[in-house]
């Protein structure tokens, strides 16, 4: 067993790990250490060569590649030492945490821990889509890394299944390679990518979107043949006789991201049923005194962008409380979900101070209006012209004093 | 004559609907944006519409068999898929460096095409 003690180590060197690592140096962390399962840092974003990265963040248009080269050099710059191809297998409330890499098991003592884990992506049995078992069928992240990153093609007639922005990008990058793509299927009645996904991926190259429709059957023996999609009602079941063939030897899956929390779960922190991820204040710290959490783990962000500006509070608050190890816990208020928002991030909030909120919507609404509520008292009012599941909003709320020693839970509400 | 459409702004993640009106050779970009990025963009997409496009190269003795590369800038719409056949024949040999120019006015339209990832040598 080797043994290290750090002041704050991450788990996951993609984007999140790596602004948090930069953050808790700049706020006073000594040392620093990411642990990462992949020979290379960045995570998906060398895959991800489209740009449009960092357009919030610093009003430059980046590659995916470019902006992930950013952060690592700044982490280089910065002296934060780096555990590639090593696996977190376990950490305990004591913050200790037990990797494992090719020169064997360490067991590293952190006094603050940043989850950064990210997430990875639904499949077939997600959904249960029937039919038969051949091959062909891949995840649309999966396909991006063939063909980005390894040179290699994953097949020629190709239909996509989800409209989520992997799906649309990868759609627009298979006809840039020579692939004929067949259409984007989608089960909602609207695209679940980003207005300019849909406009430059699909309708610049008059790809098809078949909204309201989704995959009833995969057909093939040893590769992929036809699948049938069908028309949904409003219940999103089939339309009986909608039923169409479409030939095919290749299937895309983009139908969300599910935020990688297994560590999390197993060491007792508390994870939220909609987002997947854990529970937080609003210092981003789950409900295990000292750890942190950010990026897509902690929810599926829609850029890279806002998931960096978070990620680098995380690191922030890290630091701080590895140099200061007791804080006194007041009681902790609940901030509420109702209406037509899905969910909200931090989950809790328990001092006052201006806090940024994070959070989705149901569905599509235009002219509606955002609330916050104490009990009674109104704390925020906001017109929203329009409104998107798509695109992740937040707003900043100042919380007063009295609002912590009185009020029960706050509610954020759009109406529905 | 005169004719009202909607862009999409691609800009940033938003996507404001901008409405122009096209009277004759003068355009009007009407409403829906948000910042004046947005109404650049609804000018151009309707008089001049262009890409930035993104796509790889092959490398020769890299620790990557690819290498993402990008257009200096956006590139003619009508044009996307002749500079792609451009860069499918290219490659280029390793060590290359974030920011190097693989190929020069590709396709005589004045625009260059960049590394945007650095891929190290690997001695065979």
């Amino acid at each position: 067993m080797i043994n290290e003690n750090v002041d704050v180590a991450i788990i996951g060197g993609g984007p999140a790990g790596l602004a948090a690592a930069v953050s808790a140096k700049q706020h006073g962390a000594n040392r620093v250490v990411i642990i990462d399962r992949n020979s290379w840092l960045g995570g998906i974003l060398p895959q991800c060569i489209h740009d449009g990265f960092g357009v919030e963040e610093t009003g430059v248009s980046l590659t995916g590649p470019e902006y992930a080269e950013k952060y690592i050099e700044m982490a280089e710059k910065q002296g934060i030492s780096v555990m590639q191809e090593a696996m977190v297998l376990q950490f305990d409330k004591s913050k200790e945490i037990i990797a494992v890499n090719k020169r064997g098991v360490h067991k590293i003592k952190a006094d603050a821990i940043v989850l950064a884990m990210g997430c990875r992506e639904k499949t077939r049995w997600n959904v249960m889509i029937p039919g038969s078992r051949p091959s062909g069928i891949y995840t649309a992240g999966v396909a991006q890394s063939f063909i980005n990153l390894y040179n290699i093609m994953p097949g020629k007639n190709v239909i996509i299944l989800g409209s989520g922005d992997v799906g649309l990008i990868i759609a627009r990058r298979l006809k840039f390679e020579g692939a004929n793509v067949l259409g984007v299927v989608e089960i909602l009645p609207y695209a679940s990518g980003l207005p300019r996904n849909v406009v430059q991926c699909l309708n610049d190259y008059d790809i098809p979107l078949f909204l309201n429709h989704t995959i009833t059957c995969i057909g093939g023996k040893e590769r992929l043949e036809q699948v049938t999609i069908a028309q949904v009602d409003e219940h999103m079941h089939p339309i009986a006789g909608t039923e169409k063939q479409i030939q095919c030897d290749t299937l895309l899956l983009s139908l969300g991201l599910i935020p990688e929390n297994e560590l999390s779960k197993d060491v007792g922190i508390e994870i939220d049923s909609v987002t997947g991820g854990p529970v937080v204040n609003q210092m981003l710290e789950t409900t295990l005194d000292g750890v942190f959490v950010c990026g897509n783990c902690l929810q599926v962000y829609d850029t890279v962008d806002m998931l960096s500006i978070d990620a680098k509070r995380a690191g922030e608050y890290a630091a701080e409380k590895a140099s200061v190890q007791k804080r006194k816990q007041k009681s902790n208020i609940r901030i509420i979900p109702r209406g037509g928002v899905r969910y909200v991030v931090p989950q809790l909030v328990d001092r006052p101070g201006i806090i940024p909120l994070t959070f989705r919507v149901k569905r599509p609404k235009e002219n509606t209006v955002l609330l916050i509520h104490a009990g009674r008292k109104e704390l925020f009012k906001k017109k929203m012209r329009w409104v998107n599941p798509a695109n992740m909003i937040r707003i900043e709320v100042d919380i007063s004093d009295e609002i912590i020693a009185s009020a029960q839970s706050l509610e954020v509400t759009i109406d529905d | 004559m005169t004719s009202e459409k909607e862009v999409t702004c691609i800009i940033c993640p938003i996507g404001c609907k901008i409405l122009v009106r096209m009277d004759g050779s003068k355009l009007e970009v009407l409403r829906g944006y948000k910042c004046k990025k947005g109404i650049e963009y609804a000018r151009n997409e309707t008089l001049d519409p262009r890409r930035m496009l993104t796509t790889s190269v092959l490398v020769k003795n890299g620790d990557w068999p690819l290498v993402s590369v990008k257009s200096s800038q956006p590139i003619p719409k009508e044009k996307l898929f002749f500079v792609l056949q451009k860069i499918q024949k290219a490659a280029v040999n390793a060590p290359v460096t974030l920011g190097e120019i693989v190929i020069k006015n590709v396709a005589d339209t004045g625009i260059d095409i960049i590394v945007t990832k650095t891929v190290q040598n690997v001695e065979k």
